[in-house]
């Protein structure tokens, strides 16, 4: 049931990511996120980097999530198109799968960070659901 | 955005109204009914909450081209007073610190560069490192990073970007001294090494202009700007580094509030007080942010001169002005007849200086500070002058550009990017881009109509139509 959308938002892009657990929510907002900046099915995934935070507020770990997984690409020069994460308590360990930018990419805009706006972590019937703003 | 909720205090100005049972928000909106009517309610939510952060002296402003943010509204301006426990805002100043627009003046005409626009536009875009995923050639070690933050637009003239005489025309003189490069990240520092001399993405550019209008021909005068002249405008910020720092402090200062007891509205204000360790980091970074900036655009205002060089040998670009329209600065103004040290948030607003303030170069003096209102690729942009009057309206503050007036979203579903390419080109203004989702997201529909945004601005007081700026070429990050 993991999936992603986008929700409205005057200047910036809403991400929504959904998922059977909270992990796999955040993997889909990530998806949600790095599709912004390139067309997914333009990528390759030769390379990985793991990132970690320690964060116990829920909401705030999508937020440190997203901003983790942005520092990466841009320290690594790579492109994201897929994720994996675990927690154990308040440490989140984290994986994504990417390649260096190139001309073919399709891109899209740059998200400069995820912000607190429309910040939403929640679990409901059909599973879990996140959602922020980020800003480009 | 629901009018019922503002009452009317002048022709172009609004306050919101307080509502039974709740502590009024001191908050004033500038523009005109039909601006106001296609603003999002987020916009009334946003400045509203604005106005109960601690420490605010007067109202909280949102601008003519007021559209929602985060925690801020864009087009958002408040002061507060350190003494009175004032706090600083990395939400009031946002992710791309010090963000903002290099304008150039040449002497060539229209006319002159219109049989090599086509070469001249694909040489910029070959030139200017843009769109997401671009690097530029400058690749900086850890040492030099730390003489980009604490030199600023110094720095870049003293590794031979441009010359000293043009920081005259560059806010602070192209440098805050108070930056502390300790208090930025590894990682930010990290994602800024191979960011320098580069453009972004976005709503980021560099574009070629013909001044097409002249409104004020004394201000013009004092400009340099005449009918016919050539323009360049680039409009991008502190690139990864600001990004990071935003990212990071955004999350520390919610953290800070909380420990403090600071009650925020939205947890997007997350701030501390000015006079606070968290405060103080918090700015000691942030200037070094705006340092960042202003060496890039520094930097990339060398590497426009030096193409447009290659097709017009010896012709001048000099620099009209730089502002920035994302920062958070300390400044005197006059409140209740006194002066006060106020720390000014301008979240996507300009500052707007009056005639005779003395930070203003002494050849714009009598003018007042010129103000940059950036439009959409399709329409133009706007020169004003600060205004004396705009000191009392909003702490000597404008508009900073058209504003969006739908979202990204809402835009990728109305046009593509070749159809918004092809259409420009019928019109004569030529896109130059990596990304036609971008260009999609940019298109000249998604914003509000600049000439009334412009208009609003002047007859609020903010500032005063100069020219008007129509565009020929663009490369869009």
């Amino acid at each position: 049931m993991r999936s992603y959308e986008y929700f409205e938002h005057d200047a910036d892009i809403g991400v929504v990511g959904r998922g059977a657990t909270v992990e796999r929510a955040f993997e889909s907002a990530a998806e949600a996120m790095f599709a912004v900046m390139a067309e997914p099915a333009s990528l390759r995934e030769p390379a990985e980097v793991s990132v970690s935070f320690v964060e116990d507020d829920i909401d705030l770990a999508l937020v440190q999530w997203l901003n983790a997984l942005l520092g990466a690409a841009r320290e690594t020069g790579l492109v994201f198109r897929r994720f994996s994460l675990s927690r154990k308590g308040s440490r989140w360990e984290g994986r994504a799968w990417g390649e260096p930018w190139r001309e073919e990419i399709e891109r899209g805009v740059e998200v400069k960070g995820a912000t607190l706006t429309m910040l939403s972590v929640k679990s409901g019937a059909t599973g879990w659901e996140a959602r922020c703003v980020v800003d480009v | 955005m629901d009018l019922d909720r503002l009452e009317q205090t002048g022709a172009w100005s609004w306050r919101v109204k307080s509502e039974p049972g709740i502590a009024r928000a001191e908050a004033i909106l500038y523009g005109d009914a039909e601006l106001l009517r296609t603003m999002d309610n987020k916009v009334l939510e946003q400045i509203t909450n604005v106005a109960k952060l601690p420490g605010l002296v007067g109202p909280a402003y949102a601008m003519p081209d007021a559209h929602w943010g985060y925690g801020f509204p864009i087009g958002g301006v408040a002061a507060f007073d350190p003494e009175d426990g004032g706090i600083i805002s990395a939400g009031g100043v946002g992710f791309d610190i010090s963000c903002g627009i290099r304008c150039l003046r040449s002497d060539l005409e229209e006319k002159q560069i219109a049989p090599a626009i086509q070469k001249l536009a694909d040489s910029l875009y070959r030139n200017i490192p843009a769109g997401v995923g671009v690097e530029g050639d400058l690749q900086l070690s850890a040492h030099e990073l730390d003489a980009v933050l604490t030199g600023g637009a110094q720095w870049a003239v003293r590794q031979g970007y441009g010359d000293s005489a043009e920081l005259e025309y560059v806010e602070q003189r192209g440098c805050m001294t108070d930056a502390v490069p300790a208090n930025v990240s590894p990682l930010a520092k990290k994602r800024q090494r191979g960011e320098m001399g580069t453009l972004g993405s976005g709503n980021h550019y560099l574009e070629v202009q013909v001044v097409d209008r002249i409104h004020d021909a004394k201000a013009a005068e004092a400009y340099g700007l005449r009918d016919g002249q050539i323009i360049v405008s680039i409009h991008c910020g502190s690139r990864g580094l600001g990004h990071q720092i935003g990212t990071e402090f955004l999350v520390s200062l919610a953290k800070a509030a909380r420990r403090l007891g600071i009650t925020l509205p939205d947890r997007e204000l997350a701030c501390a007080p000015v006079r606070s360790p968290e405060g103080e980091q918090y700015i000691g970074a942030m200037n070094a942010a705006i340092n960042c900036a202003l060496a890039n655009r520094q930097i990339l205002a060398h590497l426009t001169r030096r193409t447009f060089a290659h097709f017009f040998p010896g012709c001048r670009l000099e620099t009209l002005f730089d502002v920035s329209h994302n920062t958070c600065k300390p400044e005197q103004h006059e409140v209740n007849g006194k002066r006060r040290l106020l720390w000014v948030h301008r979240k996507g607003a300009t500052r707007a200086f009056g005639p005779g303030h003395p930070e203003i170069p002494e050849r714009y003096r009598e003018a007042g500070q010129p103000v940059i209102i950036g439009g959409s690729m399709g329409t133009g942009s706007y020169v004003l002058a600060g205004t004396a009057t705009s000191e009392a309206r909003a702490w000597s503050s404008a508009s900073h550009g058209a504003g969006r007036a739908m979202s990204r979203h809402q835009a990728l579903k109305q046009w593509q990017g070749r159809q918004v390419v092809d259409a420009l080109r019928e019109r004569g203004i030529l896109i130059r881009t990596r990304s036609m989702r971008g260009v999609a997201e940019e298109a000249p529909g998604a914003y509000k109509d600049v000439n009334r945004v412009a208009e609003a601005t002047e007859g609020a007081g903010l500032a005063r139509r100069v020219a008007f700026l129509r565009p020929i070429a663009c490369v869009k990050g």
